[in-house]
């Protein structure tokens, strides 16, 4: 059973009248333990559809799993438990609580999940040092290069073991040296049995991982998939009628 | 999420902003400070007015005084009304068993008639000049502390003795001899109306408890000191209350009783002939058993008076009563507009305390969004939001409970005259359950408000 699965997502949205289809029949299956990324420029929809995978969003129609929880009808509640215990975000602006040091930022989420203040700590200081950045856990983010605003991001984004990782142009505010590193960190993360996710425009970042999702006008355009035949770009076979005529 | 950890968040927000939340918090300091300096100040008031309704007798007393004012419908019998006599007296005392202690006197004030109280060149100024029975004591709540009171043999004999107040004492001896040592003038001659009476007993000083106190600790500092504020207190006593407070002790003080037949016999040259018991009589005083029995016990004298009147209702009945609603009314006047001044302090505060949450959500929105992101539930940024609100209403609450003893001190030592305030525990609570009541409803629109905010707007939030 994969561990996510998409089947038939639309999400649209209206602005002053005007329909916007931000997604438009998505269908897709990740397997836990794979390291994708999803390609398109802006507006493509790429966005809404690792907020709506990262249970921030919710879709229009279609259904949606997670393991085994349905998270198209889950309530709020739930979608906070989920984003809590099974997700970990990392974001192009890092997004650190500026007031609080490194380890309290690793320590967020697990406030979130009722852990004592001790273990909570023990945890952090354990995920910190997976980043190397256990030596920094007193400064706080403006006293940090962005490299390491990122790798505290993704100390935060492990600290609560989460099923799968969603990183949303990871290296979108580093230069490209640091940017290197961070995939590199992905990659390690992939090795050590992770899922993960990357969002971005950017080809050569996208070449990195081992399937790329491309995503156009709110549909998968594209999947490059190098298990298969070669890494040949194929048309994603699971189209939206498919899609429609399978569930 | 715990709970230890929200507040814990609370403070720490509070701090970082520690001169914006000083400034927000300041509406709640002044609310809940004026609200327990309010409560310490009518609470003083009030033991003070209560404190003097006991000195002159409590709820229990009733007095009958003559009216020369007829009902319209008994006008043509004017020259019936002889007012309340001695007659009565002895009535009530057969025929009203809900009353006790009755006593006749006749009362002659310095302003009415003539009045002159001497010694050796010098003069006092009664109050009062009283002839009465030996309960006078008891029902206009007197205590003699040098000598003894007169007693009904003095009074069957018409015996010239007489029971001054200290104020009397002052006037005609001096309040201390050379010696410092307090002149007990028992057994001296005075004259009233040039008719010399002996003084058999003397009432013991009255005063309010403040007063005593100011009293004992000018004693220690000297005596001279003492002397002059004891007369300041009633000619610039500081409010109607108080005054009247003042006023009941320096009426107790000026007072001089003599007994009764001694009064008529000796004093009163122009007094009517006749039966003792048609003596027309100033007063009749008497106490009630029971202060629940009020009404029954004041009808129960008015049969018995209505019967030895023949019917002429040439008396009128007063009761402390009201009095007691005097104090009621002013308390609660004063408490109510004490508190509309507390109270719009506080609004004051809370809709600071909304304004300042507010604007710390919009500076916080990213915040929020990040807390959502990573598992927050609606619930939780909820609580967040409402619980900085109580945190700065609670401490704002905490800081004006530190400031009233000051505020309340500075404001008694500014108007020395004033009721002491007492500061009551319960007006502390109060104010403090107050203070953490606004917090709470201040926080309310600001944290659904950031609750409500969607995470993904949140996040790209600038």
């Amino acid at each position: 059973m994969a561990l996510l699965e998409l089947r038939d997502i639309h999400k649209t949205y209206h602005l002053g009248g005007e329909t916007i289809r931000a997604l438009d029949g998505v269908s897709l299956d990740i397997d836990s333990g794979e390291f994708i990324s999803i390609i398109g420029p802006s507006g493509s929809g790429k966005s809404t559809l690792m907020h709506i995978l990262g249970c921030l969003d919710s879709p229009t129609s279609g259904t949606l799993r997670l393991d085994d929880t349905m998270i198209h009808d889950a309530s709020s509640r739930q979608l906070a438990s989920i984003r809590n215990k099974k997700i970990g975000f990392v974001f192009q602006f890092f997004n650190l609580l500026p007031k609080l040091t490194v380890r309290q930022n690793v320590e967020l989420p697990m406030i979130y999940s009722g852990l004592s203040g001790k273990e909570r700590r023990e945890r952090a200081i354990t995920a910190l040092r997976r980043v190397n950045m256990e030596d920094r856990s007193k400064h706080r983010p403006s006293q940090l290069s962005g490299g390491q605003q990122q790798r505290t991001a993704i100390a935060r984004a492990l600290v609560n073991d989460p099923r799968i990782i969603f990183a949303d142009e990871p290296t979108g505010n580093l230069d490209s040296h640091t940017g290197e590193l961070i995939l590199e960190m992905f990659d390690q993360l992939h090795n050590e049995g992770r899922t993960v996710m990357l969002v971005t425009h950017d080809p050569e970042i996208a070449a990195v991982t081992p399937r790329r999702i491309e995503i156009r006008d709110g549909k998968i355009a594209n999947e490059a998939d190098p298990t298969l035949a070669g890494n040949t770009p194929r048309f994603e076979q699971i189209t939206n009628g498919e899609a429609k005529a399978t569930t | 999420m715990n709970f230890g950890t929200v507040i814990q968040s609370g403070i720490k927000e509070i701090g970082a902003h520690w001169f914006r939340s000083l400034l927000t918090m300041f509406g709640v300091i002044c609310g809940v400070a004026s609200l327990v300096t309010m409560a310490a100040f009518v609470k003083g008031k009030e033991n003070l007015l209560r404190e003097s309704l006991a000195e002159t007798g409590g709820l229990e007393k009733i007095t009958v005084e003559s009216e020369d004012d007829l009902p319209d419908y008994q006008k043509h019998l004017e020259g019936e009304a002889r007012g309340v006599t001695l007659k009565d007296v002895y009535a009530l005392q057969n025929g009203a068993p809900m009353v006790h202690d009755i006593t006749p006197s006749i009362n002659k004030s310095r302003y009415r008639g003539y009045l002159r109280v001497s010694r050796k060149g010098r003069g006092a100024r009664p109050w009062m000049l009283q002839g009465t029975w030996p309960s006078a004591l008891e029902i206009q709540e007197h205590e003699i502390e040098h000598g003894r009171m007169f007693t009904m043999m003095d009074d069957l004999l018409a015996n010239n003795v007489c029971v001054i107040g200290t104020e009397i004492r002052n006037s005609l001896f001096d309040e201390v001899d050379d010696q410092g040592e307090t002149i007990i003038p028992i057994g001296e001659r005075i004259l009233i109306n040039y008719v010399p009476f002996t003084i058999v007993g003397m009432f013991r000083e009255y005063m309010s408890d403040e007063d005593r106190k100011k009293k004992e600790a000018a004693k220690a500092a000297g005596a001279a000191e003492e002397t002059r504020s004891r007369r300041n207190m009633f000619s610039r006593g500081a409010d109607s209350n108080t005054r009247r407070t003042q006023y009941i002790y320096y009426q107790k003080n000026n007072a001089i009783m003599v007994p009764l037949n001694t009064l008529v016999a000796k004093l009163d040259s122009s007094y009517e002939t006749g039966s003792v018991l048609d003596r027309k009589l100033s007063e009749i005083t008497m106490k009630i058993d029971d202060v629940s029995l009020l009404s029954p016990s004041l009808q129960q004298v008015r049969n018995v008076l209505m019967r030895t009147h023949k019917g002429l209702e040439d008396f009128e009945f007063e009761t402390q009563e009201e009095f007691a609603d005097d104090i009621t009314l002013a308390i609660h006047n004063e408490r109510v507009s004490g508190m509309f001044i507390a109270g719009i302090c506080l609004l004051i505060g809370g809709i600071g305390i909304i304004n300042i949450m507010l604007s710390s959500i919009s500076e916080r929105v990213r915040e929020i969004g990040i807390r959502k992101s990573v598992g927050a539930t609606t619930m939780d940024v909820f609580t967040q939001i409402l619980i900085e609100s109580v945190v700065l209403a609670v401490a704002g609450g905490l800081a004006g409970l530190a400031i009233s003893p000051i505020l309340v001190n500075t404001l008694a030592g500014l108007a020395d005259d004033t009721t002491p305030p007492i500061m009551t525990t319960q007006a502390m609570l109060i104010a403090f359950g107050f203070s953490a009541l606004i917090g709470s409803f201040a926080g309310l629109f600001p944290a659904i408000k950031a609750a409500k905010l969607d995470p993904i707007q949140a996040l790209r939030y600038d």
